[in-house]
């Protein structure tokens, strides 16, 4: 049973973290594709049909680049940084449902790596594990404008971390626990998408999410086209390989969460009044799940491709004196409803 | 029971790492490792929420500030300030009296055989919450004064600059 | 201070309104019209796949014609040289000889053609300027190349391929 168990478990691992590191390199093409179509043209098509094979010529030119460290450099920090950026990146895909249990015979598997009843507080330990990834590059790199991106970064990270935390507690009072394994369950059909209960949370979300992610329109941690870069300016080869991957895979973590605690998960309507068997439901379930996470990764494109990048004190007054209020609000507000609900109906 | 003293050996060799390293970026990071470890202490205690919100607000929070912090005062071995030797001396004896404290709080340890364990899920999120909310309501709400107090003096402290400038001119 | 021209306009700032504060409506048409482009036609000719057409009258690269029966036109007269404002056209003519009378139309001939295609500026005077119809700029694009000297186009490269005509009509 133990032995078994921890084989399910295994073979569930490798394979989401298969899925997160090939839709991370995919998530890098579908960028500059949207981009070009976006802008008119066509993006990267000359490697395989349609550029198919770009992220793979991409992959092999990062691991080909000469690997500099500066003389200055903390050396053991310096490669600290990126390491901890792409395991913070990878382990927040733990706790996410990625679809009901299938059954095969007496075995039942459940597509979730860990159901912890504290699923949403995990992310957030994760999350702000994130932050000294990259804090800790820009601080080893021994220069003072990778210093500046650093503190930038860490600084947007906070902020924008609080205005998340107190977005998602509203939805905490209306789903009652903090597993995202039952926010998900307790969606099931299509009304009873968190959605619908909380739109001005959900804005808040993806608004910080965007900001935590470092996207624009507040991608000011990193800046390719002004600002020297920031925090990654000396990192070179695969390093900066890493730390732009551990970018991809967030985004690709986000959409997730953003598709399971707000847009019902693997849920999909009519999903019990089609007349399936559990296990055809299991795996459409899983299948619309994917295209809601690729239709939010398309969005975070789209908004990329679309705003122009906040000042700095702009970003900085958004985080803290427009979303921080407005999530506390909304936190009101959903408590008065909550408390009408209960006594009047 | 080994995994245990394994993490609690752990906790107490960064925790030393901590005091003895140079670099104070080093000895933060140390910090930061010592927290992990309380976590895993926690987490093996079966407080699944206190863990989290150790690893959020230790960590991830409190800690990142420090570094901050740190990472802004360029202190290396060239601009540390001069060290005078009455710090020294205080600094001895303040030891001394830790010593001391320790001595004396030894000397008056009792071992409990009795293994308290009132509640196997006493450390998760809705008995903590029932608990909170429910046995210890007062000092629950008087703390949360406490920070909002903390918080509005931070704000105070942040404005005062301008106030003070307004009132001269 | 008096405007000069007294053109001058000055734009009032006025407070944003609600809708406008909360910059959401702004979001939304921008991505609108994101979306409206994402959509669209794209422009873009990959080129070396796909060839735009040409215009009827583009000069390319030169070609010194045959007649009908296969022999080249030229007779080394000298005047595409003379007319040529780049001065990118030099030959040294030569006297056919018995048996070759299949290779040139004329009694003589340029045994020697070359074009320096770095000082060429596809004007076509020289086309203007052929008594004999021999020179025309009906080719394609001049290539790129890595040395100055691989720009000097001999006749090898310059007189057309022998064409079968009669082939042509069987077909």
């Amino acid at each position: 049973m133990e032995t078994a168990f921890l084989l399910e478990k295994l073979i569930l691992v490798v394979v989401i973290f298969t899925i997160t590191l090939v839709i991370a390199m995919y998530s890098t093409l579908a960028e500059r594709k949207i981009a070009g179509f976006m802008q008119d043209r066509h993006g990267p098509d000359r490697a395989g049909a349609f550029g198919i094979l770009q992220p793979l010529c991409d992959g092999g030119k990062f691991f080909f680049k000469e690997e500099i460290i500066p003389a200055g450099a903390h050396k053991g920090l310096f490669i600290m940084g990126p390491v901890i950026a792409i395991i913070t990146a990878c382990i927040s895909s733990a706790v996410i449902p990625w679809g009901q249990t299938l059954t095969f015979g007496d075995t039942t598997i459940t597509l979730q790596v860990a159901e912890v009843n504290i699923g949403v507080l995990y992310i957030f330990g994760v999350i702000a594990l994130g932050v000294y990834g990259i804090m800790l590059g820009g601080w080893a790199s021994n220069n003072k404008f990778s210093l500046m991106g650093a503190i930038r970064a860490a600084s947007q990270s906070i902020s924008y971390e609080i205005g998340l935390g107190l977005s998602l507690i509203a939805l905490l009072m209306v789903t009652g626990t903090l597993s995202i394994g039952e926010i998900v369950a307790q969606q099931s059909g299509f009304v009873n998408w968190n959605i619908w209960s909380q739109p001005l949370g959900f804005i808040i979300f993806v608004t910080c999410a965007f900001a935590e992610c470092n996207r624009v329109p507040f991608d000011l941690p990193e800046c390719e086209t002004e600002l020297v870069g920031g925090y990654h300016t000396e990192y070179s080869s695969m390093k900066l390989g890493l730390y732009m991957f551990s970018e991809y895979i967030n985004m690709f973590v986000s959409s997730a969460l953003m598709a399971a605690l707000y847009f019902g998960g693997y849920n999909f309507p009519f999903m019990h009044d089609l007349g399936l068997s559990a296990n055809w439901i299991t795996i459409i379930g899983v299948l619309v799940f994917f295209s809601k996470i690729f239709a939010f990764i398309f969005f975070f494109m789209w908004i990329r491709w679309t705003l122009p990048r906040f000042r700095y004190d702009q970003l900085m007054r958004l985080g803290w004196k427009k979303l921080i209020p407005l999530a506390i609000a909304n936190i009101v507000l959903t408590g008065v409803i909550i408390l009408i609900k209960d006594t009047f109906f | 029971m080994s995994f245990f003293y394994l993490v609690a050996f752990l906790s107490v060799i960064f925790s030393l790492m901590t005091i003895f390293t140079k670099n104070p970026v080093h000895s933060v990071l140390y910090l930061v490792i010592t927290f992990f470890t309380f976590t895993v202490h926690y987490i093996m205690l079966n407080a699944q929420f206190l863990a989290v919100v150790n690893f959020i607000v230790y960590m991830g929070a409190i800690m990142v500030l420090f570094l901050f912090v740190l990472m802004l005062l360029n202190l290396n071995k060239d601009t540390e300030p001069m060290k005078s030797p009455l710090v020294k001396v205080m600094g001895a004896i303040a030891g001394m009296c830790l010593l001391a404290t320790f001595l004396g709080a030894f000397r008056a340890l009792e071992q409990s055989d009795v293994l308290i364990k009132p509640h196997e899920n006493i450390g998760l999120v809705e008995n903590l919450g029932k608990v909170l909310f429910g046995e210890f309501l007062l000092p629950f709400e008087l703390s949360s004064i406490l920070l909002l107090t903390a918080m509005v003096g931070a704000v105070l402290l942040a404005k005062h600059e301008k106030g003070v400038k307004k009132q001269h001119g | 201070m008096q405007s000069l021209s007294n053109r001058k306009k000055v734009l009032e700032q006025k407070p944003m309104n609600f809708w406008e504060r909360i910059y959401l409506p702004a979001i939304f048409k921008g991505l609108s019209i994101t979306l409206k482009h994402f959509f669209k036609k794209i422009p873009t000719v990959k080129y070396p796949e796909e060839v735009r057409p040409y215009s009827k009258n583009f000069r390319g690269q030169h070609s010194l014609k045959r007649d009908e029966e296969g022999r080249e036109r030229c007779t080394a007269c000298g005047l595409c040289a003379l007319s040529c404002p780049a001065e990118a056209i030099t030959m040294t003519s030569a006297e056919r000889a018995k048996g070759e009378e299949n290779l040139y139309r004329e009694e003589k001939y340029a045994s020697v053609y070359e074009i320096n295609m770095l000082r060429c500026i596809f004007c076509g005077l020289c086309e203007e300027a052929c008594p004999k119809e021999a020179i025309y700029l009906d080719g394609p694009h001049v290539t790129a190349d890595y040395l100055r000297k691989d720009f000097i186009y001999g006749k090898d490269k310059l007189v057309e391929p022998k064409f079968d005509i009669t082939k042509l009509a069987k077909d």
